[in-house]
């Protein structure tokens, strides 16, 4: 029986806009393996980022359900939510989302403080986690004096603080250059195949593309299809001459 | 489906956790809590200096060494006139709106923020837990220096009308003179401004902080300023 780690049932969301209602999202039906790549896809609008609020317990669904590891999210308590975007799902954004005040340590550190993890602990892990996405040497700078791709890496870092099973991932390579991009998604594909962790990540960007397991293509709020990575043929090229 | 891992609930954080990610706040974000901090330092300042003035007024009238008093219009010796009241009541009004606006500002143009830290597992109650002791810090030391301010302002407003009898008689502690009216004292009219000056931060922030705390995380960082 396959290990379904993310399902969804006629998951509908609509926004209110005056005296407009805008669905964006018009019943997905979706279900995601454990240790999958998932990438979902669809030109601006098409609702591939409401989805994956809804996946990451971040936005209510109007109507629908959402099950994480066999949970009914709609079931849930705010404790439970909380408790469940502490411990089982790491964020990563376009825009970063790196708190201005903390720096990459005190950023990397937060989730690990709200799961109650003992000062020196979440230290030690923090400088880990640092380590591994690059930044050593940056711990204690703010965000501010960090690159786009240093901060993404915060990010990721961040993410992985409380050993998530999934990593949602909403465009994470939209600000970055090619070659930054690229280390980017070596990276989110390494946490993949080494951690087993089950990555969904909305994109536009080709390289996300080609690493994914499937790619769900979302067009007008609906799956338009499903395509396994080897059903599509993406040639990717290199930049900076190597 | 089955209910394969179920879910625990999140932990509450000791006070101690968000004393130390608020007061590492106010201090990177130090210009801007200035700023905000400031708003709150001119409408406590005005209302002191009003108030003050008012106090210092009644206590050289009670005395009857001011010569000055025969300067001012509404130098009657039934004490505070209406026109002082209306211009302490006016004076409160600017003070509680100046200091809901800059809360207001102050935690709207943090919703991001808010939802970030929603995403990463933090209770509603934490977050608006972390906005009341920022403001309350802020309220408290703002309203401080205004009082303090504002006092310095009445003083030197004092020694303009009544010269130096102004220190012979000044009203420092609350009386009950037999045949005038209550004064506070400039003393307990700081402590009220500091107190005031804290409660209006901790409320003018407090409702934007609840609402963003309550938003879904996808809302809150949606918001833009």
């Amino acid at each position: 029986m396959p290990d379904i780690v993310v399902k969804t049932e006629d998951v509908v969301k609509e926004y209110r806009m005056g005296s407009n209602v805008l669905r964006a999202l018009d019943g997905i039906n979706i279900e995601i393996l454990r240790g999958e790549y998932i990438s979902l896809m669809g030109p601006s609008g098409s609702g591939k980022s409401t989805l994956f609020n809804m996946i990451g317990a971040l936005d209510r669904p109007t109507k629908g359900q959402v099950y994480i590891d066999g949970q009914n999210m709609s079931n849930l308590s705010q404790r439970q939510i909380a408790a469940f975007r502490c411990h089982r799902v790491g964020y990563i954004f376009q825009s970063y989302n790196l708190l201005n005040v903390r720096t990459a340590h005190g950023n990397v550190t937060l989730p690990m403080i709200f799961a109650g993890i003992p000062d020196k602990d979440r230290n030690k892990k923090a400088e880990e986690l640092l380590d591994k996405v690059g930044l050593g040497d940056r711990m204690y700078h703010l965000p501010d004096e960090l690159s786009g791709g240093q901060r993404q890496r915060v990010a990721i870092a961040r993410a992985l603080a409380n050993d998530p099973s999934i990593i949602l991932a909403d465009e994470p390579t939209a600000n970055l250059d090619t070659i930054t991009g690229r280390e980017i998604i070596d990276l989110i594909k390494q946490l993949n195949t080494e951690d087993g962790v089950t990555v969904i990540s909305a994109t536009h960007d080709l390289k996300m593309l080609d690493v994914s397991d499937r790619i769900v293509d979302i067009r007008d709020g609906l799956v338009e299809r499903i395509r396994n990575r080897d059903e599509i043929e993406i040639e990717v090229g290199d930049v900076g001459g190597e | 489906m089955d209910q394969r891992t179920s879910i625990e609930e999140q932990i509450d954080l000791p006070f101690v956790e968000s004393l130390k990610i608020s007061f590492q706040s106010l201090k990177i974000r130090f210009g801007r809590s200035i700023i905000t901090t400031a708003g709150i330092t001119l409408g406590i300042a005005f209302l002191v200096s009003v108030w003050a003035n008012n106090e210092i007024d009644l206590a050289l009238q009670e005395s009857g060494r001011s010569s000055a008093i025969t300067n001012l219009d509404e130098a009657s010796e039934q004490g505070i006139s209406t026109k002082d009241i209306w211009l302490i009541i006016m004076s409160l009004i600017v003070c509680v709106v100046g200091i809901a606006n800059s809360m207001l500002m102050a935690v709207t143009e943090r919703f991001r923020e808010i939802g970030t830290m929603k995403c990463l597992g933090a209770l509603d109650g934490f977050v608006v837990r972390l906005f009341l002791l920022e403001s309350g810090f802020q309220g408290f030391a703002g309203a401080l220096i205004g009082a303090l301010i504002g006092t310095l302002g009445a003083v030197l407003l004092g020694l303009k009308n009544y010269g130096m009898d102004l220190f012979f008689y000044f009203p420092l502690f609350p009386a009950n003179p037999e045949n005038g009216s209550f004064q506070v004292g400039v003393l307990l009219l700081i402590l009220i401004g500091c107190f005031l000056g804290m409660i209006l931060a901790i409320v003018g922030s407090s409702f934007p902080a609840w609402r963003a705390a309550k938003l879904p995380p996808a809302e809150a960082m949606r918001t833009e300023v």
